[in-house]
């Protein structure tokens, strides 16, 4: 097997030396690459050559990343590592004024994208039009390179992100009018007038398309990027947190829609730990009058012990969530774990405040569409006391004195907070009557630790009346939480 | 060795012949599997092909299917091999007189072994594929049953020893997701997620697998499913719905979908009312609707 043969298309580095760099990365972003995997990759690669880039990469995603929430992590990694290789994938450096010595290494017209460069802007407008028209995905590509040359003005050695490029790039073709230009166009060009349904379905075509431009744009850059300033660099820079790792204060809309797929089997974990704690569960107490009984066919002697059957407990949950502003983004996300836990236990019940407190376990009972039941918990639900700002104080007041009936020896009570109160009185008896009541009291905050007992937050004073409290930033945290749970 | 297969086209090729459509992602991990001799473990949403592939490539290398559908309670003695007690007994009732240690050395042999479908995938002589369908509905503690044999493809059997593979058979391990896997399968397997394909995917996957579609209308169906996968809905129509939803228009005799027709035969693609009420709200619920199609 010639593994040490094939070097790199710049001529640097054998692929082997690569490639364990490579996984050294996809560790250092958090993925769980054990030295197995790590070896399966290495023979992976004798069988597939790296030519062939697209196979290449599903060799190596198959043998390293085993989660598919993992696999946008690693496709951003292997087009750091691997970008630069094959003849089609190499920067077309004939825009770059910066580098007029390389020009002349007859770097002449490469897919349709060399010979751009004195087209005019109108005319390359045109082009992108027709392009995104007819659906050309090759001329996109070739398109988007142009794009990148003309307007990202990348300056080699330039301390500025990718981002900034990408901004830059698309606001100078004005992607925005597009859509609605390219709609007008093909309602021209229909033989008769579209139905609604057609039009929708062109629509999402086109947008489609323009998503895929930007793509190309994107991996544009971030290839010139890595040429630029080299693999290692790159890596750093573009590394991102794994959606277990994303923070659910700061989490963007899309990194929120990973988390929550993630939670569903997050909870079914917990419910499956639940029932083996109470199938596994040792036996009961001894039962006296059996054993007595069954000793009278040994003389008396109590030879045989009887225990009673292990009485299985069905978990109560209680869950007593903030949703106020200061964890908005928390709260979101705190309102699908409520979902996904009351699919899972019979007994849920859900109470959410912020300076009010309400009970919302109608609202989650029999929904399909988690969407609504939020809508109903942000708009229905009775939260509001006086003016909107936490106050747990009275929330918790509010619950001691309409539900502290409910609470049983069984009970386990969640709180969701961060525990800013807003300087008013604290109320922390009621917790500790509560932890008195239930079986356990946990406290998941959202923030992170170093905020603890700063400014008005008070969780420390709260947290002398729970039997634990938990700093719950990401899935990481939470997962492990659910591990100490049972 | 022989290998299954020569290249990674010849795996696409094969395939699309048995009418599996494979895209590069599907085709180089199979081929894969067949060089490193490694399971495949097949993630990914319902109804988008996966036990559907193991079947084709079960077919296309004439290789008999074995397959082990997962539950919860599914034990030792259905996955892997059972004592057949019942003719242990005749054989001890037959021979009364003999001795013992000779019945005792015979009643586990393999006379007396039920093979199930793992045992029997390793036993097998001829070129099987072994299908381990859901493997996500097995309690955690019961995925340990598979372990040894995805990682050494053989059997250990207390009374009897450990029975090896004589031929590496191609392994496939299905999941919905439902629950995450352990790491000691994970680590064991290729991993391979079979998302919804995309439009051009689709489309031929229409064309190819209803029979008497034409292009237009393959093409529609594939854009239309496309337009509601991009809803925000409890379940998104899957492949093999969206097949049913295309033989469905091709018995009804229709060639061209319009809002109305799309509207009345949604309940195929669609499985839940509110699903169903928000893709007939995106689609119909447009001003314009009351005009006639082509006024």
């Amino acid at each position: 097997m010639s593994l040490a043969e094939p070097t790199t298309h710049g001529g640097e580095k054998p692929l082997l030396d690569l490639l364990s760099d490579f996984i050294v990365e996809l560790r250092r972003a958090g993925l769980p690459v054990s030295l197995t995997e790590n070896l399966d990759a290495m023979e992976a690669v004798t069988h597939i050559p790296i030519e062939d880039r697209e196979a290449f990469k599903y060799a190596l995603g198959a043998t390293l990343v085993k989660n598919h929430a993992h696999w946008k992590a690693f496709e951003v990694v292997f087009e750091v590592y691997f970008s630069l290789r094959g003849p089609e994938y190499e920067v077309i450096r004939e825009g770059d004024d910066a580098a007029p010595g390389e020009n002349g290494e007859g770097q002449q017209p490469q897919g349709g994208g060399g010979g751009m460069q004195s087209l005019t802007p109108e005319q390359l407008a045109e082009m992108l039009f027709k392009a995104l028209m007819n659906g050309d995905a090759a001329m996109l590509a070739a398109l988007a390179r142009q794009a990148v040359t003309r307007f990202a003005g990348m300056e080699p050695g330039r301390p500025v992100g990718g981002t900034y490029y990408l901004y830059r790039t698309l606001r100078n073709l004005e992607l925005d009018d597009l859509l609605e230009q390219l709609m007008e166009a093909s309602r021209e060009e229909a033989p008769e007038d579209l139905t609604p349904l057609e039009e929708r379905l062109e629509r999402d075509e086109f947008s489609d398309r323009i998503e895929q431009l930007k793509r190309e744009i994107e991996a544009e850059i971030r290839r010139r990027l890595v040429a630029d300033r080299g693999i290692d660099a790159m890596a750093k820079t573009l590394r991102k947190p794994l959606p277990e790792d994303v923070d659910f204060m700061h989490a963007s809309r899309e990194e929120l829609a990973n988390v929550r797929k993630a939670i569903y089997p997050l909870t079914r974990k917990l419910a499956a730990r639940l029932a083996r704690k109470r199938r596994h569960g040792r036996k009961g107490a001894l039962d006296f009058r059996s054993t007595m009984r069954h000793s009278l066919s040994y003389g008396g002697v109590p030879a045989e012990l009887k225990f009673r059957y292990p009485r299985p407990s069905k978990p109560e949950i209680m869950v007593v969530a903030d949703i106020s502003g200061s964890v908005a983004a928390f709260a979101r996300f705190t309102l699908h774990l409520v979902y996904a836990i009351s699919n899972q236990f019979s007994k849920v019940r859900s109470y959410v405040f912020i300076d009010g407190l309400d009970e919302v376990t109608r609202f989650f009972d029999g929904v399909e569409d988690i969407g609504e039941a939020i809508h109903r918990v942000n708009t229905e639900a009775d939260v509001v006391w006086v003016d909107g700002h936490s106050d747990y104080g009275h929330a918790f007041g509010v619950f001691w004195e309409r539900f502290n009936r409910d609470i049983g020896p069984k009970t386990t009570v969640l709180v969701l907070g961060d525990a800013r109160n807003n300087y008013h009185a604290s109320q922390s008896w009621i917790l500790k009557e509560v932890q008195h009541k239930a079986r356990k009291v946990y406290w998941l905050n959202p923030e992170p630790r170093a905020y603890w007992d700063t400014g008005d937050s008070i969780v420390g004073e709260y947290g002398n009346h729970c039997d634990g409290v938990f700093e719950v930033r990401n899935l990481r945290q939470l997962e492990r939480f659910v591990e100490k749970l049972v | 060795m022989s290998y299954r297969f020569e290249d990674v086209a010849s795996v696409r090729t094969m395939l699309a012949d048995a009418k599996y459509l494979a895209d590069e992602g599907i085709a180089g991990i199979v081929y894969l599997a067949d060089r490193l001799g490694k399971p495949i473990l097949v993630e990914g949403p319902a109804g988008t092909g996966k036990t559907e592939l193991a079947k084709c490539v079960a077919e296309v290398t004439g290789s008999r299917l074995i397959r082990l559908q997962c539950y919860e309670g599914l034990d030792e003695s259905k996955a892997l091999y059972e004592w057949n007690y019942k003719k242990q007994l005749l054989r001890i009732q037959t021979e009364k007189d003999s001795d013992w240690s000779e019945i005792e050395d015979d009643l586990f042999s393999e006379e007396f072994l039920l093979t199930r479908p793992l045992l029997e995938a390793i036993l097998a002589e001829d070129p099987v594929v072994l299908l381990v369908d859901e493997v996500d509905r097995l309690e955690i503690e019961t995925e340990a049953l598979l372990l040894e044999i995805l990682s050494e493809y053989q059997v250990s059997i207390p009374e009897l020893g450990t029975v090896v593979a004589t031929q590496v058979p191609l392994v496939f391990l299905t999941s919905n997701a439902t629950r995450e896997l352990s790491e000691a399968i994970k680590r064991r397997c290729l991993y391979l997620y079979i998302d919804y394909p995309n439009l051009e995917r689709e489309r031929q996957i229409v064309e190819s697998k209803v029979e008497g579609i034409n292009e237009n209308l393959a093409d529609q169906v594939a854009r239309i499913v496309r337009s509601i996968r991009q809803l925000d809905l409890k379940k998104h129509p899957s492949v093999s719905e969206t097949l049913d939803w295309a033989r469905t228009l091709v018995l009804l005799g229709i060639d061209k979908v319009d809002a109305q027709t799309a509207t009345e035969t949604v309940n195929i693609l669609l499985k839940y009312r509110t699903d169903i009420d928000k893709a007939v709200k995106e689609f119909a619920d447009n001003p314009d609707e009351l005009v006639p199609d082509g006024a």
